[in-house]
């Protein structure tokens, strides 16, 4: 069997001696990024006051979203609306390609849930600037006291990577259970796993997407000028 | 088949089979505490469930930690000749 930690080259790019390995898993992600913008582009394109039917649908994924956004961070949505919106939609769709025959997610092997981590790591720090300035991001880090600066570093990192082994490790054992179980009895038995791997994927999207908004949110709070005896603050 | 072999294999079932239990046992007693809340104060089950959720997900983490750690002992094991 496969090593589910390994992912095989699909075809390479480029001159001979640059060659570049191309992934099976970005030929997918490339897919699930042209069906997001097309879908998108055709959904916006003839947008009325009285909503069609997959107008109103529209409507209400977005307004879920803003929901869920206002209820975590007790803020306007607006400024989290694109990111947060984004990640959820990609990563349950990438989750979900696996009903496809054949495809494997993208989610299931280790470069794609690592690239997202990544982002959302760096997308804490934007946000963190941009609610604080440089200072008031900085300045979270020494909270509640700058004994705890070496921890909130390391904390900063860690759970940035457990998001990323949370992604990867549910969605590729569901995979391989899947691989599995059909390697021993192909007909009909996966069949429950594989509704079972539908709400794994969609929780997994879910729990995604509010875990960075939490973090987001907690970057934002802790940079804001606090009721403090420093006078610069205000 | 070396001693390698048989030992990692021993160990990924074990490190699946403890590590599930710890996550089990964790994500119940989680579980059940929301319930109760629910049950007390159905108008809050919204921002509950939302929490169990990632609460869920933060406990389920070491369980699946556990399984990259057999798969690690399994497929990509650096004592392996």
């Amino acid at each position: 069997m496969d090593s589910p930690l390994q992912s095989i080259p699909l075809f390479m790019v480029g001159p001979e001696s640059f060659a570049v390995p191309i992934m099976a898993s970005v030929v997918v992600t490339w897919a699930i990024m042209a069906v997001l913008v097309l879908g998108a582009a055709l959904l916006t394109r003839r947008l009325t006051l009285v909503p069609s039917k997959v107008q109103a649908a529209a409507e209400l994924l977005v307004s879920t979203v803003d929901q869920q956004i206002r209820d975590v961070t007790g803020a306007a949505p607006a400024p989290y609306r694109a990111f947060v919106g984004t990640l959820f939609l990609f990563i349950l769709i990438a989750n979900w390609s696996s009903l496809i025959p054949g495809v494997t997610p993208p989610t299931a092997t280790m470069e794609t849930p690592a690239a997202l981590a990544a982002i959302v790591f760096l997308s804490i720090i934007w946000f963190g600037i941009r609610g604080g300035g440089v200072g008031g991001f900085l300045r979270g880090f020494a909270l509640p006291n700058p004994v705890m600066i070496p921890l909130n570093i390391l904390e900063s990192v860690t759970r940035s990577f457990s998001m990323f082994v949370r992604l990867f490790g549910n969605v590729m054992s569901g995979v391989f259970v899947i691989a599995i179980v059909g390697s021993l009895a192909a007909l009909l038995v996966p069949i429950p796993l594989m509704v079972l791997d539908l709400l794994t994927g969609a929780v997994q999207a879910y729990i995604f997407a509010v875990l960075s908004m939490v973090f987001i949110t907690s970057a934002v709070e802790k940079g804001k000028p606090q009721p403090s005896p420093e006078p610069e603050d205000t | 088949m070396d001693y390698v072999s048989i030992v990692s294999i021993f160990c990924a079932a074990f490190a699946v089979s403890f590590g599930a239990l710890g996550p089990a046992l964790a994500e119940g007693r989680a579980v059940a505490a929301a319930m109760d809340a629910i049950a007390r104060q159905p108008e809050a089950a919204n921002t509950i469930s939302r929490t169990l959720f990632v609460g869920l997900a933060m406990i389920e983490t070491t369980a699946i930690y556990c399984l990259v750690i057999a798969l690690l002992l399994l497929f990509a094991n650096p004592m392996m000749p």
